[in-house]
């Protein structure tokens, strides 16, 4: 039975995380996800985990403790945000092409400058290319049952990658939202145990892990690890599956909001899609055919799925929390043109910058936003800037 | 829905109370929002924490802009912080002060809705023994936000003290007492009405 309760995301993915009671947590505190160490520590301390807590001094260090130990055959996990994601940046492709199965609680924060603490993508985005599995929460709840399916897929035979399971800072980490806990002992069983069949510290059967690797074995290798990556967009969905069946609650690649006939669409990540979504029901109140679709999986990133969801659409905007420093806009302005590109040709796209170092984006601001869709869509193509900037003080 | 933004300075406990309102509403089967909005973390730095309070789930995740009630711990913000900001013509504003009604409502000129002081300090200095202002006036706004009953609102805030202060279980007692002095501790200042 699930229990209503009320708390922050970062208790919730915490109390994710005392149910699941993993081997090893190995974690340096960082603003705003240092809150999920604390909680870990005084789990410990009152006995309701028999996690080893390994304080570590720094993020560089945690994530090399987290692949020892999934190295050796066990549960894994950490959490970090911002300048921590990036001081890991050099074990995050270690830890994914060692096939290790790691969990991260990734609470998104601006990477510097200047320094900020409040919410951006730009740490995880950075993160984008270095294996990792990628998954990012709306709300509390999400980041809860997100945390809960995130080692069934990272420890499955056909994926063995480590996952990031995202959520944004202070907006989601330090508010206090309604949430249904599940029990500790079905949330225990859903998760499952952990038994490799191959570990550094199993005499029977012994493997390497990381050793050097000359060139005619590096190719195999990296082709193995992104055939991985391709494998886990089902696993990412039998899990989902199966969780809603045991839970009720039900998750996909990405999030279809009110997409029947729409015109006008956003995509969208993590919990600016909450403030979005008020948005299109103000609007189909009024008639205007807004949708809306909110990406849960960036990494695998589910391209085909995509264009077949957005085929149909007039115009798009593509949201980015991040700037990318390219010069035509932000990743994921960019990998959406790539799913499109051929697939769904003819959607008037614009890619959208917002919401840096915790700009607040209000129900208003995506209300103009549909509107300016609505002139883009009569536009020819030639005349829409690959992408610009929104909220910014000119 | 009910928003409700907090004016105070960092110290004072205005995230604390806001996060203790949404425990309140959360117990009367409300969806909730409870949160701080963080600028640089600084004892005495204006801060602002929001609540939002709906019998629908919630999904705007933005700060609150025009709220139904202010809430100002500090009345030392009042000109330096536009705390009247969005208020919505009919909204309330509740002033922790200790100055005399017409000089409060002085502060807040030409504004429609109810206005609410209570000596915040007073209490607590009375009741804690020290100056925190938060607990007498989450007290005046959980019963002028209409959501919760008054003893439902006691027992619920004193098992939010009992897991909050489990390591100094001696200042329990203290904030129970600000709590129900502070219940119908305000005056309404600008007029004879009432809620």
């Amino acid at each position: 039975m699930s229990k209503k309760n009320r708390m922050s995301g970062n208790e919730a993915v915490a109390n994710a995380i005392r149910q699941i009671d993993p081997d090893v947590i190995a974690a340096f505190p960082i603003t705003p996800s240092t809150e999920i160490p604390q909680y870990i520590s005084k789990f410990k301390a009152d006995g309701l985990i028999s996690t080893e807590f390994v304080t570590v001094e720094s993020e560089h260090s945690a994530m090399s403790a987290c692949i020892g130990a999934s190295a050796s055959g066990v549960r894994a996990m950490t959490a970090t945000s911002s300048a921590g994601m990036a001081l890991m940046y050099e074990l995050l492709y270690v830890a994914a092409s060692d096939r290790l199965p790691i969990v991260m609680a990734a609470v998104n924060r601006t990477l510097s400058g200047p320094i900020n603490i409040n919410t951006e993508h730009s740490d995880s985005m950075g993160a984008r290319d270095s294996g990792w599995i990628q998954i990012y929460s709306e709300n509390a709840q999400e980041a809860y049952d997100n945390m809960l399916m995130a080692h069934r897929i990272a420890e499955h035979p056909d994926v063995m990658l480590p996952v990031m399971i995202c959520q944004d800072g202070f907006i989601t980490s330090h508010a206090i939202e309604n949430i249904l806990l599940e029990d500790d002992e079905a949330a225990a069983a859903f998760a499952g145990g952990y038994d490799p069949p191959h570990h550094l510290l199993d005499p029977e059967s012994s493997v390497a892990v990381g050793p050097y690797s000359v060139s005619p074995y590096v190719m195999e290798m990296k082709v193995a690890q992104a055939n991985a990556m391709i494998r886990a967009r089902k696993v990412i969905l039998d899990v989902a599956a199966d969780f809603e069946k045991t839970f009720g609650r039900g998750y996909g690649l990405f999030e279809e909001y009110r997409m029947e006939g729409a015109e006008l669409a956003l995509l969208i990540m993590s919990s600016a899609a909450g403030t979005a979504k008020v948005a299109v029901d103000r609007l189909r109140e009024k008639g205007v055919k807004a949708g809306l679709v909110k990406l849960r999986v960036f990494r695998p990133f589910p391209a085909a799925e995509l264009a077949a969801a957005l085929k149909g659409v007039r115009a798009l905007a593509v949201m980015d929390r991040s700037e990318g420093f390219s010069a035509n806009g932000g990743p994921l302005g960019a990998e959406v043109r790539m799913a499109l590109y051929g697939k769904a040709d003819g959607i008037k796209t614009i890619n959208i910058v917002f919401g840096l170092g915790g700009r607040d984006a209000r129900v208003e601001d995506f209300e103009a936003l549909y509107g300016e869709l609505a002139g883009l869509a009569g536009k020819p193509a030639a005349d829409i800037p690959y992408f610009k900037h929104m909220g910014q003080r000119e | 829905m009910i928003e409700i933004r907090w004016h105070g300075r960092g110290g004072q406990g205005a995230k604390t109370a806001a996060l203790l309102l949404a425990d309140a509403a959360f117990e009367t089967g409300l969806y909730v929002q409870g949160f701080p909005e963080y600028g640089p973390e600084r004892m005495g730095a204006p801060i602002t924490a929001y609540n939002r309070l709906d019998d629908a789930p919630i999904r705007v995740h933005s700060n609150i802009y025009e709220p139904d009630m202010v809430v100002v711990v500090d009345e030392t913000l009042i000109g330096a912080v536009d705390v009247r900001g969005g208020l919505k013509p009919a909204g309330r504003i509740v002033v922790n002060s200790s100055r005399a009604a017409a000089r409060v409502s002085e502060e807040f000129a030409g504004f429609e809705g109810e206005i609410y002081a209570v000596d915040a300090a007073d209490i607590s200095i009375r009741c804690l023994g020290k100056n925190l202002p938060n607990t007498p006036l989450l007290s005046v706004v959980a019963r002028l936000s209409g959501i919760i009953g008054e003893q439902e609102f006691f027992k619920v805030m004193e098992g939010a003290f009992l897991e909050k202060f489990a390591a100094k279980p001696e200042v329990v007692e203290g904030n129970m007492n600000a709590l129900r002095e502070a219940w119908n501790g305000a005056v309404l200042v600008n007029g004879d009405r009432d809620e």
